[in-house]
């Protein structure tokens, strides 16, 4: 006698899984507006280079209500003080010349911009340079000091100033001319599966996005909000360090930050967030 | 002193008389909880800022102790009740002896 009730109770239940699957596999509709000023762009039109995709999404998008309200004020960014450490070093002299990033740039808003169009070809280099690259090419040869570690704290921490001046800008970076073959390189890697897993990034944040990963909401891995304050190590972390742990995380050997296959894949993962606006310092989990 | 250690306080400017603020504080402090162990394996001493006050015209606000578990760069968050114009003074107390503290008035208008 109880069947059909039970029955209905099933299927009211499958409904309502449904619903809740439905909800874990979109980013939320919330709009970001930083210190109430800075209107960001987290949902835009695909690239047309970004075939597989419509709509490129911002990670923050992908983030819980809490981790959101981190980025939406720059008192409660963490990231922020990084940024004010970075600020100081800005000024400071250091090397053989005397010369501080503020000898030639002066105030750092003077590199509004810079953010959202690296990677870059460089004309005189020959090469395409990540805004790591320009800086250690600044200290080598403009301040006579010492290189910084790719992904050490001192650089992460410049990387984090100069994008915060450019926050709320589209990113745009440029795939043609010089810098299309090193673009081909980084789609080829984008899409190569590596490691015992054989996961290739597209399989996570191509295929996949909006679901979850053990207890996580996959994002579509969009760099926009890079260098990113992380809830689980409380600092910024660079592009080249994420690359690195996802890499990890499919259990193969790692390239290496700085080293041309991950210079071409941030070109190549850049542009398809052509279009996003430039958030970082940005929070994640 | 630790070092990297810089407060910072945001008040409102200004309130009207009996209006209930919010106020928001944050420290860079790396909290160290004394239960790590370094690359060799000897224990790293704490190094955690145990206390913090705020006082509005010398009248206590907030007293809070704080424990090792606390994150780094410690942050917090409360609501204050503005009588009259006057002046916040937060204190934080560090484990080595540093007093870091941090003025801020606010006007009722």
């Amino acid at each position: 006698m109880n069947r059909p009730q039970t029955l209905t109770r099933a299927i009211a239940f499958a409904a309502a899984a449904c619903v809740a699957a439905g909800a874990n596999a979109e980013p939320d509709t919330d709009q970001l507006v930083v210190n109430e000023e800075i209107e960001m762009i987290t949902e835009a039109a695909a690239p047309a280079h970004t075939e597989n995709l419509s709509t490129v999404y911002s990670g923050w998008r992908f983030r819980a209500d809490e981790t959101q309200a981190l980025q939406m004020d720059d008192f409660e960014n963490p990231a922020m003080i990084f940024v004010e450490a970075a600020a100081e070093v800005w000024s400071t002299a250091d090397g053989t010349k005397g010369n501080s990033c503020a000898s030639c740039h002066e105030d750092v808003e003077s590199l509004r911009g810079v953010r959202a169009v690296y990677p870059k070809w460089n004309e005189a280099a020959g090469e395409v340079r990540t805004l790591e690259m320009q800086i250690n090419d600044c200290r080598e040869n403009q301040m006579g000091a010492d290189k910084w570690k790719y992904t050490g704290g001192d650089m992460t921490n410049m990387t984090a100033l100069i994008s915060s001046v450019s926050r709320g800008m589209p990113v745009n970076v440029a795939i043609d001319g010089p810098a299309q073959s090193m673009w081909e390189q980084g789609k080829e890697l984008y899409y190569t599966r590596t490691g015992q897993l054989e996961l290739s990034c597209a399989n996570c944040h191509e295929d996949s996005y909006g679901m979850m990963i053990r207890a996580d909401h996959l994002s579509q891995g969009q760099i926009n909000g890079f260098p990113t304050y992380r809830l689980k190590n409380t600092k910024l972390n660079s592009v080249h360090a994420r690359f690195k742990g996802c890499v990890r995380d499919t259990r193969a050997e790692t390239f290496k930050p700085g080293s041309a296959d991950f210079v071409a894949l941030e070109l190549y993962v850049a542009s398809r967030g052509n279009g996003l606006s430039v958030e970082g310092p940005s929070v994640r989990n | 002193m630790a070092s990297g250690v810089k407060p910072r306080v945001k008040v409102p400017k200004t309130a009207a008389a009996g209006e209930t603020i919010t106020i928001k504080t944050l420290i860079s402090h790396k909290m160290e909880s004394g239960q790590r162990k370094d690359s060799d394996g000897n224990p790293i001493p704490r190094s955690i800022i145990n206390r913090f006050t705020t006082e509005f015209n010398g009248e206590n606000v907030v007293d809070v102790a704080l424990e090792p578990a606390i994150s780094t760069n410690p942050y917090f968050q409360f609501d204050a009740v503005v009588p009259e114009a006057g002046e916040f003074k937060f204190t934080w107390y560090d484990d080595d002896g540093s007093v870091y503290e941090e003025t801020k008035s606010i006007k009722i208008g």
